[in-house]
């Protein structure tokens, strides 16, 4: 039997104080980061703030700041490129264009054939959102975030103890606030597909969280002499390594998918990868010693 | 042999037989099969999203308050003739969706409101002011709403696409789809194009008509409508004719002077065709018979006088009639390109767009990002795959094996669940089959954990996997059913592509139900059912 973690007796509870602070900055950074984006102020996709985005094969390679300086020259506003040199790729963004749609994306091929006569290009893809596309994706990635968070709790609250509902629910909601942040912080685009990664780890993350829940609760019965924490302790050293190797299968394919996968699911990926990671922590760390305190804190009242 | 392995085998055999066929149209072998097997099996299979394949998704919405101005202004038309065959003193005057009678007197307002039951007054004093009632203005945007769809059919039709989807979305909008389509800017400007043709006849005889400049630069529009507005006959407006010298190239404006009315539209033609003048293209057209009958009426009514033709607005040509035109044929000449001349007789013929179209979102994909998107996901997914099985052997020795036949198991009959429901396979969606490959062991690894378990506590491997399966089952199911319905929701909320991802994530999750325990516990049972086996690989 080759084990990677054996009969492991780590003080997974006794740790709860250093989690809930690392959990506690992650939240913070995800709140702000919600904010930022409900105030418009966070670096919205195109799906979702409206405007124009091409992207551009050219024969040959161009220089990313030459381009910007053909575009700005000739007075387009609010763009932002970013470039895929090995490909001699470029993608050009242009924000909330007041213009008519179909208006940004003529000028921009059109500075491009003039400004760079020598180097062919073909178009891949161009997108355009008009403003009110923008304001109905948006409400609707609210409305499913929504929607999935509430099924997920009635689910789980239906599945367990409602201690447990609460757990697991607010180590989900770390989670998908977690990389929000950290995407946010590192100024990647809010988009579509950012939601579809996140609500996917919403789906997933608690995959772990029920792994360990399982567990606990078949030891409560037989364990039941024994306090809840080292129940809890005993439980999550048990399974630690499923839980460990099931979320190692998933994070194998995502990287597999982030460095393989192109760039359209790039950054899917890469949340992916993230949500993976701290849906396994959030799993050992948040879930059990949230439903731990919430017993705690009735046990007084009762008392 | 334990109850029930020959039949579950024979399931298993079932369903992979069945997602073979479903998924057989999606090979090159399909082209290979006998002639009854292409006519009654499945011959659908996977099609490819826009984003794998290249084409187009536009949205547009129909502005149905011009529709509703255009309807005003043509009942504006027709109060005029009654008012003025009745011998009634009152103006009729028509702005936007307003239409104001001078008078309000007992027979002016008997006399609109009879011919005109749909017009609600809003404002009553010496003068009287009407509008559509707003259940008739619905109608009518509804109604435009529905021709927009089946003039962008006709139009899409004639141009020429293969497998386009046309449909209308809530109220207003239209959701066009043109997959593989090569040049996408054409396809947008043929299907976007009000081409409102009408007959407009010169106001030469005004005062006025002199004082207006010959020539204008382009963007000076304004500067003379603004100059003249007020000065011009109520019944008259200012249009423009675009004029390029053949030689420099430069583009100047005539404005135009022209009665309101419209004389004649583009909706009695039964024929547009592009034809050649000393190798110059224009577009000639063919009234119907109604529209010929009016054609020559017009033309007799004006001989010597200009008739212009104007296209949304913009007049094309404004020749002299020099005499009446009978048998109903007509041409526009404008400078065109020989493609210009060709759509233009595309969307003639197709009909006019009973109000403009507003674009609201365009995702254009070229081919070779399609193929490179689907070259990355083929990779991806290879590898993807090959790391999970290779870890589960190194992990799992002979039952690792095992987990990686079910997992060849999951995603055959994810293909085939897949071809069945003619789904459609976007990027994401190819995300979502690889994420659901890396999932699908899951449930194995935590059903060998239990069997682990069970090992360890001195069970025997026969017993070990029976409990180690019922034990590790609602683990297994609880956290699937979480994964559906965050699937489920995108599904729901989801736009094209990730709709694609939400159909491959749900089935490969609910296929690997199945396949993890039925297929894998089925093997396991029947190597445990041969011999006394007293050590498990695992």
């Amino acid at each position: 039997m080759l084990e990677l973690i054996k009969n492991t007796k780590i003080d997974f509870m006794g740790k709860r104080k250093s989690a809930f602070i690392f959990s506690g900055i992650l939240l913070i950074i995800g709140i702000i980061a919600i904010i930022q984006i409900a105030t418009g102020r966070a670096n919205l996709g195109i799906d979702f703030a409206g405007g124009t985005s091409i992207q551009i094969k050219f024969e040959k390679p161009v220089i990313l700041h030459d381009v910007r300086k053909a575009l700005e020259d000739s007075g387009l506003k609010d763009l932002d490129l970013q470039d895929l040199p090995t490909v001699n790729k470029i993608l050009i963004r242009v924000k909330k264009t007041e213009q008519n749609l179909g208006q940004t994306s003529d000028a921009v091929t059109e500075i491009l054939s003039q400004k760079f006569p020598g180097n062919k290009y073909v178009v891949d893809s161009t997108t355009e959102v008009g403003p009110k596309v923008g304001g109905r994706l948006r409400a609707d990635a609210a409305k499913a975030i929504a929607v999935a968070v509430v099924g997920i709790l009635v689910y789980v609250a239906f599945r367990f103890q409602f201690n447990f509902g609460v757990g697991a629910t607010i180590a989900t909601f770390h989670d998908v606030l977690a990389v929000l942040g950290v995407f946010y912080v590192m100024g990647h685009e809010i988009n579509l597909i950012l939601v579809t990664a996140l609500l996917t780890i919403a789906g997933y993350s608690l995959t772990d969280t029920v792994v360990v829940f399982d567990r606990i609760r078949e030891n409560m019965k037989r364990m039941h002499k024994e306090p809840l924490e080292s129940i809890m302790n005993a439980s999550i050293n048990e399974v630690l390594s499923r839980t460990i190797i099931t979320s190692l299968t998933v994070l194998l394919t995502s990287v597999a998918l982030f460095f393989f996968g192109g760039e359209v699911i790039h950054d899917f990926s890469l949340a992916m990868i993230m949500g993976v990671v701290v849906g396994t922590y959030s799993s050992i760390f948040i879930a059990s010693p949230t439903v731990l305190i919430l017993r705690k804190k009735k046990a007084v009242a009762k008392r | 042999m334990k109850k029930g392995i020959l039949w579950r085998f024979i399931l298993i055999t079932g369903t992979v037989l069945l997602a073979a066929i479903f998924f057989l149209p999606n090979t090159p072998l399909f082209k290979d099969m006998p002639e009854w097997w292409k006519k009654d099996m499945p011959d659908k299979g996977i099609t490819l999203g826009l984003d794998l394949q290249g084409g187009i998704h536009l949205v547009f919405e129909v502005e149905g308050d011009k529709a509703v101005e255009i309807t005003t202004e043509r009942i504006a038309q027709s109060l005029r003739d009654i008012i003025s065959k009745k011998k009634l003193n009152a103006e009729i005057a028509s702005k936007g969706l307003l239409i104001t009678s001078s008078s309000s007197s007992m027979e002016v307002r008997k006399a609109i409101e009879d011919s005109y039951p749909v017009l609600t007054p809003v404002e009553t004093g010496t003068t009287i002011t009407y509008k559509i009632s707003d259940k008739e203005a619905n109608r009518i945007k509804d109604s435009a709403a529905d021709q927009a769809l089946e003039t962008i059919r006709n139009r899409i039709d004639q141009f020429g696409v293969a497998e386009p989807t046309i449909h209308r979305q809530g109220t207003n909008e239209i959701v066009v789809q043109l997959p593989g389509i090569k040049d996408p800017k054409r396809a947008i400007e043929i299907i976007g194009k009000t081409a409102q043709l009408e007959f407009k006849m010169v106001d030469d005889a005004a005062p006025v008509a002199a004082e207006i400049p010959a020539q204008i630069a382009p963007g000076e529009e304004e500067v003379i409508l603004k100059q003249f507005a007020g000065k011009i006959p109520a019944d008259d407006e200012i249009l423009f004719e675009k004029s390029v010298n053949r030689e420099t190239g430069i583009v100047r404006k005539r404005p135009i002077l022209v009665k309101k009315q419209t004389e004649l539209t583009g909706d009695m033609l039964k024929e547009a065709r592009v034809n050649l003048d000393k190798g110059v293209p224009y577009v000639s057209m063919a009234f119907n018979n109604v529209g010929a009958k009016r054609f020559e009426e017009v033309t007799t009514a004006n001989v010597k006088k200009r008739l212009a033709i104007v296209l949304d607005g913009v007049v094309y040509s404004a020749p002299v009639i020099k005499n009446p035109i009978s048998g109903g044929n007509a041409m526009i000449e404008g400078n065109f390109s020989m493609q210009e001349a060709k759509d233009l007789s595309i969307v003639l013929k197709a009909g006019a767009l009973p109000a403009p179209l507003k674009m609201l979102q365009n995702v254009t994909v070229g081919p070779s990002l399609g193929t490179d998107s689907i070259e990355a996901g083929k990779r991806a997914g290879i590898i993807g795959t090959l790391l999970v099985v290779v870890f589960m052997i190194v992990y799992y020795k002979l039952s690792g094996v095992i987990a990686d036949c079910a997992l060849v198991l999951n995603i055959i009959l994810l293909l085939g669940a897949m071809a069945s429901l003619n789904a459609t396979l976007t990027m994401p969606g190819i995300a979502g089959i690889i994420l659901a490959i890396g999932m699908a062991v899951d449930s194995n690894v935590l059903m060998f954990e239990r069997i682990r378990d069970e090992l360890r506590a001195g069970k025997t491997p026969r017993v070990a996997v029976d409990s180690g399966y019922n034990k590790a089952f609602w683990t297994i199911f609880d956290s699937h059913v979480t994964t559906l319905i965050t699937a489920a929701v995108l599904f729901q909320f989801g736009t094209g592509p990730i709709k694609g991802f939400a159909v491959t994530l749900s089935l490969g999750v609910a296929i690997n139900l199945f396949t993890a325990l039925v297929g894998t516990k089925t093997i396991f049972d029947l190597i445990l059912s041969r011999r006394d086996v007293r050590k498990l690989s695992i």
